[in-house]
């Protein structure tokens, strides 16, 4: 084995380096009262790792073809780093409180850290290890609140079906095995054939991957483990959890069952207006804000896979990556905010709790609607141009003349009227901040400067990254 | 020796023992056996098939190795919320924990 190639896993070896360093800085200061400069630092970090990430790399393939990159593999990494970033930025009071910041922030990063190394797997042993690197720290994360009910609910949830998806996954990628005799994903592609043996293999595989992003026949975990979750932890598992699956989704769709295109075309149709429609009509019934935000996740992952429609691999790539810079700005916005009013107003997250919060709190408000605007795909925000660019990517290469590209016209009008229902529902949290009136409306409250640079990220994001078109550029530009 | 097919229809056998017993069974200890069912089935199938359909590689017996031991850390986790949930309910049973919903 070549121990240089080591050198050239550039993104993993900063995230290992930083997780040396918490644990090493956590076990010098155990037993120090004060550790104002914990979070600092954990802040830092992150940020330095996501300039590494924005560095110019190269395309480089270690240890046999294990481990492959792409620069489309590098922009995705660097992104998700910012959202961890964020997520830090905004843990600092809640994590404090907790009295376990190191762990707090080893779990985050090794999660990222799995991540990173199933993105960039070459064949499906290091995709495996990577999914599970990602899923079994989530689950600690997610069981953070050790002394509330709720928390370790959504943990037992959570470990429950994530251990059986990959099971079922794992069953699918023995057919493949079966079928192929070699796990690397360049072979398998080489030699596909759209034997029934492969199909079955490829439906199993993607129902463990469906799990992941929670589209909707396996979505039933997703409500309740977002909902009991740390709000911080939901956070993360909503944007950073979500958009590493789905582009790994995409890359093996395209890399490795590129040549059953027709197959997979159906079974993509299918999910995305189920999760599409199914997670809207649920979210509107929804008197719990997290809850609600579960099952908008659910439905913007519809919205992240109509990118696989398309036929070009460059544009799907481009457009997910796209709308997952976009998802994280808009959706971070909006827990960051969820979770300071819970921090200050001892745990509300009912819908009406917010009634009338304009009139005490009228800036967080106007950032709150600012995201909603976004999620919901309104202008002249960031979020209406993200998914133009992935209904765009998915009409690419569609004759509508023939059936198929009949079907995917016909899914993208389905999506788009999805989106005037979606409207409706993002449009409530709005009307209850403004429009409602609240006899005794939440108090009045200063938040942290942490959270307030966070938000100052978020914010600069939803509004510029869509109107200042080098963004998609540059993106479309390395992929 | 043993055709393949025999090992397949075993491993299909024990994958959907498994997927009855985590849809079925109302107990969260007993929902972890049968998902370790599940995983096993899969690493029989992919020690079986290296070794009869590819006996010149190690593939499948590596992703079978790497697999018990993912799966040992994966229940280790899992057991230890189980534990958490049953010291927060004094139940283990899936019908308890329900406080949240629609």
């Amino acid at each position: 084995m070549n121990y240089s190639d080591f050198f050239q896993m550039i993104p993993e070896a900063s995230l290992v380096a930083i997780l040396i360093i918490l644990f090493v800085a956590d076990f010098v200061s155990a037993n120090t009262e004060e550790r104002k400069w914990f979070n600092p630092l954990a802040c830092v970090l992150m940020l330095v790792n996501t300039i590494v990430c924005l560095l110019p790399m190269e395309a480089v393939t270690a240890f046999g073809g294990m481990y492959v990159t792409s620069t489309a593999v590098n922009v995705m990494k660097a992104i998700l780093s910012l959202g961890t970033f964020i997520v830090v930025l905004q843990s600092r009071v809640w994590a404090a409180k907790s009295g376990k910041e190191g762990e707090f922030y080893m779990l985050i990063v090794s999660t990222l850290l799995g991540m990173n190394m199933m993105m960039s797997a070459g064949n499906f042993l290091m995709f495996f290890l990577g999914l599970e690197m990602a899923s079994v720290p989530m689950a600690c994360a997610i069981a953070f609140d050790k002394y509330r009910n709720n928390s370790a609910e959504a943990a037992a949830k959570f470990i429950i079906t994530a251990t059986f998806s990959s099971g079922v996954m794992l069953y699918g990628i023995s057919f493949i095995y079966a079928a192929y005799g070699t796990m690397y994903f360049s072979d398998i592609a080489a030699s596909l054939q759209a034997t029934p043996l492969t199909v079955m293999g490829l439906v199993f595989f993607f129902s463990g991957l469906g799990f992941k992003i929670s589209l909707v026949p396996f979505h039933f975990w997703t409500a309740d483990t977002y909902q009991g979750a740390p709000t911080t932890v939901t956070g993360y598992l909503s944007v950073i959890s979500k958009g590493a699956a789905a582009f790994t989704l995409l890359s093996i769709l395209f890399h490795v069952f590129g040549g059953m295109i027709a197959y997979w075309h159906v079974l993509m149709m299918i999910v995305i207006a189920l999760s599409i429609t199914i997670a809207n009509l649920f979210a509107i019934r929804q008197s719990e804000l997290k809850r609600f935000m579960a099952f908008s996740s659910i439905s913007q992952a519809g919205y992240i896979m109509l990118a696989t429609l398309g036929n070009d691999w460059n544009t799907s790539i481009a457009s997910l990556s796209y709308y997952v810079l976009i998802y994280v700005v808009a959706n971070m916005a909006v827990f960051t905010i969820i979770s300071v009013v819970e921090q200050n107003n001892g745990g509300k997250t009912e819908i009406s709790d917010y009634d009338g919060f304009y009139k005490t709190n009228p800036r967080l408000s106007f950032l709150m609607t600012l995201a909603m605007f976004s999620l919901g795909g309104i202008p002249p925000f960031a979020g209406m141009f993200s998914k133009f660019f992935v209904f765009m990517a998915g009409v690419k290469g569609a004759d509508i003349t023939t059936t198929e590209g009949a079907w995917i016209y016909g899914i993208l009008f389905v999506a788009l009227i999805n989106t005037v229902i979606s409207l409706y529902y993002y449009l409530q949290i709005v009307k209850a901040m403004y429009i409602n009136h609240s006899d005794n409306p939440m108090p009045t409250f200063k938040s942290d400067c942490n959270t307030k640079f966070a938000l100052a990220i978020c914010t600069t994001g939803i509004v510029l990254f869509g109107v200042c078109s080098f963004v998609y550029e540059w993106i479309a530009a390395a992929v | 020796m043993i055709p393949v097919e025999y090992f397949f229809v075993l491993s299909g056998l024990l994958f959907f023992i498994g997927v009855f017993g985590f849809v079925t069974r109302r107990n969260l200890v007993a929902m972890l056996i049968s998902v370790e069912l599940v995983l096993n089935s899969v690493d029989l199938n992919f020690a079986a098939f290296n070794r009869m359909l590819y006996p010149d590689g190690f593939e499948g017996m590596f992703f079978t190795i790497f697999s018990i031991g993912v799966s040992a850390a994966e229940s280790a986790v899992a057991l230890a919320i189980i534990i958490n949930v049953y010291r927060h309910l004094h139940s283990d049973q899936v019908n308890s924990i329900e406080n949240m919903k629609l």
